[in-house]
């Protein structure tokens, strides 16, 4: 890669966002600040290579971005309403100060992110607007067609637009359940790029993990005193530093107990053990994804998964239960009690929770993996069945596949 | 911004009966703070008739343009500076009519 490409694909990481935001604000107008946003990059990577990078190339892209825009007012204008945009056109302001073009990505997380927006419409806006994906590589990362990719974020800014949804930083009491929102949304990213489903899809996409843990960064930046910010960046830092010893040179999944532990990343484990820590020393009531994320800190902190200290990882589901009562929590709740107190204690409670799982995969296969235990081979192998045909992942077909096939 | 605001009910599941004075309340609060431009209940569905009159000759139809278990059951009309204003008081109003509510901004 030339230093110039070098330098755009860096500015568009760092400065996409920005220059959205700005122009956001500025013009009122998602639409216009992303297309000029667009065109701002494209021109960069036409002359960059030939003119060479600008010292400061966010304020050069915010500067170019700005005058595509009033270009494209000016010609709407000719149009239709003269007087309307007549003052912005003239004004020609350098860039707001860095405090301020801080709090308009702030602003900007917020407007993709609203409730009142369907959550694949809050996904799909926010990986566009604030992640700078194209519509191609949402789509694709969906498993959506272009077409309708590309309808979904046009209605959303349309709706922004028709419906006046504001494009501000919400008041101090709606704050923490709008954080939250955003938190779902960033969570919902990430794990459809830790666990792709699709039959045709790679079982672990890594543009969209490192994308939700890039604009997870991104909002502990701007809100750092949240702890549940800063929990979901810790859980998906001890999560996506197995990434390398979670899929097999054959393309099958390998559980946490075989992995091999030398082949984790060391330093996203240490940053996210030390976030861990950090909420710990807070001494604040911890919410969900610090629950989740001091679980996968005890996981990770052990060498050799015999050294797994489970009765500290029951603990911490038994205080996740408190918080969130899904049976999702409680069968992730029950594999971990199986290591604690044995397969036949750990059977029992994920039986209880047949009505609310049986049409979802991990049930059947953590019932298989019970069973399979315990020496019914016949249960476990109808349960396999089961799981594999629920599964939608390619390389935990692989796994449930091979561990049926074992059973004697 | 003006928000057409209806109050939908169901006919399987209505709301409760007794909301009238907790909506004279609210919408005396929402006059006192600048949000009321029009509210309105509405009788019956059975009351509508609907005409068609692009064709050759008007068509009158009894009853109301679509049948369905959820109809509209009042409006208002609020005056509110965004959406996030609107929707706040729609949570409130939802609780105060024991109903749903759909909150559209007008064009």
């Amino acid at each position: 890669m030339s230093d110039a490409e070098e330098a755009i694909t860096r500015a568009h990481h760092e400065e996409w966002a920005r220059v959205v935001a700005t122009l956001t604000r500025r013009f009122g107008d998602l639409d216009i600040a992303e297309e000029a946003a667009g065109e701002a990059f494209a021109i960069a990577v036409e002359r960059w290579p030939a003119d060479g990078v600008p010292p400061n190339p966010g304020g050069w892209l915010t500067t170019t971005a700005n005058r595509k825009a009033i270009d494209r007012l000016r010609r709407e204008t000719k149009r239709d309403d003269r007087h309307k945009e007549a003052q912005m056109l003239y004004d020609d302001n350098p860039p707001e100060p860095l405090g301020a073009i801080d709090d308009d990505r702030l602003r900007l997380i917020f407007t993709c992110c609203h409730p009142a927006l369907a959550m694949e419409t809050r996904v799909a806006l926010t990986l566009r607007m604030v992640g700078g994906l194209t519509v191609p590589e949402i789509a694709r990362a969906f498993l959506v067609q272009e077409t309708a990719m590309s309808q979904r974020i046009t209605r959303a800014k349309a709706k922004i637009k028709a419906a006046r949804i504001p494009y501000r930083v919400p008041s101090a009491e709606d704050l923490p359940g709008r954080v939250s929102g955003v938190l779902a949304v960033l969570f919902l990213v990430f794990n459809e790029g830790y666990l792709a489903t699709g039959p045709d899809t790679d079982p672990v996409r890594h543009e969209l993990t490192a994308e939700a843990i890039r604009l997870t960064r991104l909002i502990r930046a701007l809100v750092p005193g949240n702890g549940e910010v800063a929990g979901l960046l810790a859980l998906m830092l001890l999560t996506e530093a197995r990434r390398p010893a979670r899929v097999s040179a054959t393309g099958e999944l390998v559980t946490l107990g075989e992995q091999d532990r030398g082949a984790w990343d060391a330093a996203m484990i240490a940053e996210g053990h030390r976030l861990v820590r950090e909420r710990l020393a807070a001494g604040v009531a911890p919410g969900r994804y610090q629950i989740l994320a001091a679980i996968n800190a005890v996981h990770t902190f052990a060498h050799d998964v015999r050294d797994t200290d489970w009765s500290q990882i029951v603990a911490l589901y038994n205080q996740l239960v408190r918080l969130d009562s899904s049976a999702i929590v409680a069968l992730n709740r029950a594999i971990a009690v199986a290591e604690l107190d044995g397969a036949e204690v750990a059977l029992a409670a994920v039986d209880r929770l047949e009505d609310r799982l049986a049409g979802y995969h991990a049930y059947h296969a953590t019932r298989a993996d019970l069973l399979r235990r315990l020496g019914r081979s016949q249960d476990s192998r109808t349960a396999y069945d089961k799981a594999i045909e629920l599964a939608g992942n390619t390389a935990e077909t692989a796994h449930l596949t091979r561990r049926r096939d074992q059973l004697a | 911004m003006r928000y057409l605001v209806s109050v939908i009910d169901d006919k399987s599941n209505p709301g409760s009966t007794d909301r009238q004075p907790a909506i004279s309340v609210f919408n005396e609060r929402l006059i006192a703070e600048g949000y009321w431009v029009f509210a309105g209940g509405l009788a019956d569905t059975d009351a509508a008739t609907v005409i068609d009159n692009r064709g050759e000759q008007a068509i009158l139809t009894d009853g109301p343009f679509i049948e369905s278990k959820e109809y509209l059951a009042g409006v208002w009309v609020w005056e509110a500076p965004d959406l996030d204003m609107a929707l706040k008081l729609a949570t409130e109003a939802s609780k105060v009519c024991d109903r749903k509510i759909e909150v559209r901004p007008f064009q």
